[in-house]
């Protein structure tokens, strides 16, 4: 460690802190000016500090229902997540042995995922347009429509979700020891006690990562679900609406609060995963104990 | 007989998610390609053949020929837009890549500075795009800054709903799809080689070029699909960054959309898928070139 650095570390570690400053600064100004003052506009200076803008979110103040986009955008998110997680953990298993399909089913997983977002979108909204016509043919009573949050928009925020989770299951299983697995089975575990005692311990904390992509990625979703979610709104497409009407700091409050969710889950999953990690350091190998 | 029974238990454990593409994702892109072949009116789609939606989108094309017809400038358009931030994000995102793999020499060091650029990637793309307007609008820092220096003394008004806001966001919002790639590829070169470059004489940037330029090309490569497959088909920011007033591939979809025109729509998908496809072939055939080299 002792070595000098050379001259080029100290230039790009100056570009890098430029870098993070660029990502981060422009957010950083949108949390400080969402405690304007009461009469303070959209941008600097600040005109006195308040908490006005947060209570005009939350009382809805004049902009749209936004503490039901907010509770459709939690719930949608966690369904995806927890799908995500199920899915990902199930495909990337079996990609570990050879099955029919399985080179179709990766380029089908990365095909969708750099799908210019506007045309899946398009084409789900296509189908269940087409499903709700095919429906009314047939004269069924009552029936309005198929689309709605938990089926099309369901649907377009796995399309986006399920890529991410794959590809980090095929990270894990790359530096996966399988002699493990191996060592299990001579031992006499069934395949499910292969899984639940000995793989699953051991990746846990890379799927609550796959949990953390599968939540983030849905509650910021919005090109996918523009055209697919059918008539209530998501928290992101009220936001992007916003950004043409409103003209008050009511919309930094409301960006700064849907911040605050995603670096609640971000934190929260971090700690969860640095937690594990420590206890399978700790747990993770008895050797040279004197244990038999 | 029993490696048949495993083949088929791990297809059943693949099988929810190739429903879940089966039904979102190959039936609504069938879905698309048949409907841009669909007549329309003013408020449905006739499900008859007919090749309106091509048609209309390409009207003009050939009467008003010397000038450019709509859809041919949005795509040039689209493509400049796509350029410019490819090659920004390239260029920031490979020297940042390079700094995290080369430059930070403990493991953890690296797992936060890594973690730190990832971050924003999990926050919501709209705030991120909003966030710019304290900063850049008529009253924003960047103006009364300049006028506070005496450098200007009207505020710049192309700082805000231009392209050059829209790049600036394309550009903040999705370097991270090229740090992440290109990192991957550079810390998997085997650092010996660069020892032996320099004891060999090679200068450095002699090294940056003939030896991690090269090796960190399979990252390079699949950053700049991600980056491009989203700018070619992106209309949000286009939209929130353009104040509505910019045209763009993406956003020609949206509109057609918006008027309830959907054969025109996937038409217009249609096209973009195409030219996408083209570009990301292009893309994976230059590097395959190189190898056989």
């Amino acid at each position: 460690m002792g070595e000098k650095r050379p001259r080029s570390f100290y230039f790009l570690a100056l570009f890098f802190i430029a870098y993070v400053l660029f990502l981060y600064g422009p957010m950083f100004a949108i949390y400080i000016l969402s405690f304007q003052g009461p009469d303070g506009g959209l941008t600097f200076p600040m005109n006195g500090t308040s908490l006005v803008w947060f209570s005009r979110v939350f009382s809805g103040g004049g902009i749209v229902d936004i503490g039901a986009a907010f509770k459709r955008s939690l719930e949608l998110g966690l369904v995806v997540m927890v799908l995500t997680v199920l899915l990902s953990v199930s495909a990337g298993m079996a990609f570990r042995k050879s099955f029919r399909g399985a080179t179709v089913l990766f380029y089908v997983a990365i095909a969708s995922l750099i799908m210019p977002s506007i045309i899946t979108s398009l084409g789900i909204g296509l189908e269940f347009r087409l499903l709700d016509d095919f429906v009314n043919s047939l004269g069924v009573e009552g029936w309005t429509t198929g689309m709605g949050l938990f089926t099309s928009g369901l649907g377009a925020h796995l399309t986006w979700t399920l890529p991410f989770g794959l590809l980090i299951m095929f990270a894990i299983f790359n530096r996966f020891d399988g002699r493990l697995e191996e060592a299990a089975r001579d031992l006499g575990a069934t395949p499910w006690q292969t899984f639940r005692h000995v793989v699953l311990p051991i990746i846990l904390p890379s799927v609550v990562g796959i949990g953390l992509f599968g939540f983030t990625l849905s509650w910021d979703e919005l090109a996918r679900s523009s055209q697919a979610i059918g008539s209530v709104n998501t928290l992101p497409l009220e936001l992007q609406g916003l950004t043409t009407t409103v003209t008050k700091p009511d919309i930094y409050a409301l960006g700064t609060l849907t911040s605050a969710v995603s670096f609640l889950v971000i934190f929260t999953a971090l700690i969860v995963i640095l937690v594990l990690q420590a206890r399978q350091r700790r747990q993770g190998s008895d050797a040279g104990k004197g244990m038999i | 007989m029993t490696q048949d029974r495993k083949s088929f238990a791990a297809w059943l454990q693949a099988a929810p998610m190739m429903l879940v593409f089966a039904l979102f994702f190959l039936l609504p892109l069938l879905f698309v390609i048949i409907v841009s072949a669909w007549d329309y009116n003013e408020y449905e789609m006739v499900p008859a053949l007919s090749l309106r939606g091509y048609t209309d989108t390409f009207e003009g094309c050939i009467a008003d020929l010397p000038e450019l017809c709509t859809i041919l400038k949005t795509y040039l358009k689209t493509i400049e837009l796509c350029v410019l931030t490819w090659v920004l994000t390239l260029l920031i995102g490979f020297t940042v890549a390079y700094f995290l793999a080369f430059h930070v020499r403990s493991k953890t060091w690296q797992i936060v500075l890594t973690l730190l650029c990832t971050i924003p990637f999990w926050t919501s793309n709209v705030i991120r795009m909003i966030a710019w307007i304290p900063l850049l609008g008529r009253n924003g820092l960047v103006n009364k800054g300049l006028q506070g220096m005496g450098l200007i003394h009207q505020p710049l008004e192309w700082l805000l709903f231009s392209e050059f806001s829209v790049v600036l966001a394309l550009v903040h919002l999705f370097t991270f799809f090229m740090v992440v790639p290109i990192f991957n590829s550079m810390i998997r070169i085997d650092k010996r080689l660069i020892e032996a470059a320099y004891d060999a004489g090679a200068t450095g940037w002699q090294t940056l070029v003939n030896i991690v330029i090269p090796l960190a090309k399979p990252g390079i490569v699949i950053g700049s699909i991600f980056v491009i497959t989203i700018v070619m088909g992106d209309f949000v920011t286009v939209g929130v960054m353009g104040g509505q007033q910019i045209a763009s591939a993406g956003k020609i979809v949206e509109t057609r959309l918006n008027a309830l025109q959907f054969p025109a729509a996937a038409a217009n998908a249609v096209i973009l898928l195409g030219i996408t496809i083209l570009i990301i072939s292009s893309l994976t055939r230059i590097v395959d070139i190189r190898k056989e080299l």
